[in-house]
């Protein structure tokens, strides 16, 4: 077998933290030579970026209001990839679960709100598990291939969407293809709120309930996936198939839960976007969380720990983006996909480095 | 009359929306038949798109774009195939990082380099531009509508990159299926260990399958920006390089009936826009979303066995480690 990733004596560690930081770093060298090439000043750039996404409670919020949606679609990603699947249609998910928490949040306009957020939740659970149920259940009995069904999926999603959003639930009288605003009394609770009713006046973005929700989805996941029978079953079969069947587990049935899971997941990026911040059903309103979810996951070494801090980079990197825009009208928020990209490929495909060590090919 | 017009009209657009999707299609078959997944023809078309239209704008001239879009796309197949085949990484991830790069790096640079949010100026000037080829008596063809119009509107009257796709679909036919590279690059993706024994490189064959999908969804790009429009736009594949991985899954992974399953979707493509909010006899009016979500619908159901059978090259997605 190949020897461990990085030299023994820095042990576990090193590998859960030395090696996602140095792909990061060769990420982030990347595109400050790509800022440089644009004729911007790469730390200065950075230096923007940190002071946009940390620099203020406000700041604060936003950043971590971003990472609310990556962690849930990172962690989406991760509990598939535990079971040896590549999601790539945690957006697709994600924008179904949104049309469950959206029809919750049309419904419930008289519901008090200790019944709308559990019927919030199970809705963002069950739209999102439903759209992964089928490329899981072909995946299982027909063999087919779960990253090509996810990809259709997603775009069979869009135009779901689109359809109903401009047919069924547009808001008469109006040419946008959005739904009605929700009833007030539907909304999360922002963290706004909760500074004022402690008497503070500090501005703290459209961070809402949802993101200690996400932690909460986090924690969930660390303990089923890590510390029940079932998980166990679950990283068997991602880890070895073979020996899954020996052990007597059914990998169709654990391909099947772990994507229900993962949809779940998923879905639950409706609960911060449609009822903590846009409060309506809107066009396309994941915008691309779900692959974002995917370097989220790859980051954090589809660990809940390390998703939680990859999300929050991931969150900064978006909210110091546009806050870049603003001062270097030569640089928009695309770069911060270039960024995104970088570290997929370095996180995910290059994770064993770039140049082949000699130990490694004497060993094979 | 008017409906026989409107049907050749639409049969126009198919072959304009299948020319790209074809042309992607065919990369895929190479790369995918030599065993690497070809997600990443959706990120090479966009990079080839955007490195066009930029070389072109800059230059006044369209063959240089063409040249920079294949040159593009062979540098992302390059890191694709290095990622993918020397490093061994996983191809689904390698391709999906392709993906979201392109699609952040086209409109960064297009922003700094033009100052026009991320769009490359509009191809204005005569030679800018893949225009359509008028052949000899189309003009009068017209007159006698009949066969006269499918001369003028389906064989005459497309760009240069159109009489290039169809041409090398019969092409690459003949270098799978009857040449030795063909042969050696459908044996890699089938049974790399045995084309190994034979002492033949398997990391050289696959490289030359990505590098060949580059260069064709080089052209694709290329077409979109400087033929199908003029200029490139924030995402203006949308999509296209996996709907091309459909129809090459939809036809198998073989080149005619892929160029059929491109035709298909192109078709449902162009009748979704005729159609929109127009009445149909019996069913009403079938929402343009409907028909738009069909080509990923009907892969879904190939791929699950209900509408006959697709089978994978066998060595696909899995990279090959020398035994010894």
């Amino acid at each position: 077998m190949s020897p461990p990733a990085t030299p023994a004596r820095f042990g576990r560690a090193a590998g859960i933290i030395l090696q996602p930081a140095l792909n990061l770093f060769a990420a982030l060298l990347l595109s400050g030579l790509l800022i440089r090439l644009i004729g911007e000043n790469p730390l200065r750039a950075f230096q923007l970026m940190a002071a946009g996404a940390f620099g203020s409670s406000d700041a604060w919020g936003y950043t971590l209001y971003y990472a609310t949606n990556f962690i849930f679609t990172g962690l989406a990603v991760a509990v598939a990839y535990q079971a040896g699947l590549f999601n790539i249609g945690a957006e697709g998910q994600a924008y179904i679960g949104g049309l469950g928490v959206g029809l919750v949040g049309l419904a419930g306009g008289h519901w008090p709100f200790w019944l709308v957020l559990p019927a919030a939740v199970g809705a963002a659970a069950l739209g999102g598990a439903a759209w992964a149920l089928i490329p899981a259940w072909l995946q299982a009995r027909r063999g087919s291939h779960i990253v090509i069904t996810t990809i259709m999926f997603n775009f069979i999603a869009s135009a779901l969407m689109t359809w109903l959003l401009v047919n069924v639930l547009i808001k008469p009288g109006q040419q946008s293809p959005e739904t009605r605003e929700f009833a007030e009394s539907t909304w999360m609770p922002t963290a706004q709120g909760l500074l004022a009713k402690l008497g503070s006046t500090a501005s703290a973005g459209p961070l809402n309930l949802a993101f200690p929700l996400a932690l909460g989805a986090c924690a969930l996941v660390w303990l089923v996936v890590w510390h029940t029978r079932w998980g166990y079953a679950l990283r068997v079969a991602g880890t070895n198939p073979a020996a899954a069947l020996y052990a007597g587990i059914s990998p169709s049935r654990t391909v099947v839960a772990a994507m229900l899971c993962s949809g779940a997941l998923a879905g639950g990026l409706g609960l911060n976007e449609l009822l903590g911040v846009q409060h309506r059903i809107s066009l396309d309103f994941p915008a691309g969380a779900g692959f974002v979810g995917i370097a989220v996951a790859l980051m954090g070494r589809n660990h809940p720990v390390g998703i939680a801090i990859a999300a929050v980079l991931f969150g900064a990197l978006v909210q110091g983006g546009s806050e870049l825009s603003f001062d270097m009208p030569h640089v928009n928020r695309d770069l911060v996909v270039v960024i995104q990209g970088l570290v997929i490929l370095f996180c995910g495909a290059l994770q064993s480095g770039l140049w082949k060590r000699r130990r490694q090919r004497r060993a094979a | 009359m008017e409906n026989y017009t409107l049907l050749i009209l639409l049969l126009a657009a198919t072959i304009r929306v299948a020319t790209p999707l074809t042309l992607a299609a065919l990369g895929g078959l190479f790369s995918e038949r030599s065993g690497v997944i070809a997600l990443g023809l959706e990120g090479m078309m966009l990079g080839a798109a955007f490195a066009a239209a930029a070389v072109s704008a800059v230059t006044g001239s369209a063959w240089l774009g063409l040249a920079a879009g294949i040159g593009a796309a062979l540098l992302l197949a390059l890191l694709l195939a290095f990622t993918c085949v020397s490093r061994n990484g996983n191809q689904v991830v390698a391709a999906m990082a392709v993906n979201i790069l392109v699609a952040g790096l086209g409109p960064t640079l297009g922003l700094a380099w033009f100052d026009l949010g991320g769009q490359t100026p509009q191809l204005e000037a005569r030679g800018q531009r893949f225009t359509e080829i008028v052949w000899p008596g189309a003009a009068a063809a017209r007159a006698h509508p009949v066969p006269g119009l499918i001369y003028a509107e389906l064989i005459s009257g497309h760009s240069l990159l159109v009489y290039l796709a169809a041409a090398l679909v019969p092409f690459s036919a003949w270098v799978l299926y009857r040449t030795r590279f063909g042969l050696r690059l459908r044996a890699v993706g089938e049974n790399p260990q045995a084309v190994d024994t034979a002492g033949i490189s398997v990391a050289r064959l696959r490289y030359q399958g990505v590098l060949i999908s580059g260069a064709l969804c080089g052209v694709a790009g290329t077409y979109l920006s400087t033929a199908a429009s003029s200029g490139f736009v924030r995402d203006m594949t949308a999509g296209k390089g996996y709907l091309a991985l459909a129809a090459l899954i939809f036809g198998k992974w073989r080149p005619y009936p892929t160029l059929g399953a491109c035709l298909l979707f192109a078709f449902t493509d162009a009748l979704a826009s005729r159609l929109q909010g127009v009445p149909l006899p019996l069913v009403g009016v079938i929402p343009v979303q409907f028909i738009l979500a069909l080509p990923y619908v009907l892969t879904v159901l190939l791929l699950a066995g209900f509408v006959g059978k697709s089978t994978p090259p066998l060595a696909i997605g899995v990279p090959y480690t020398k035994e010894n």
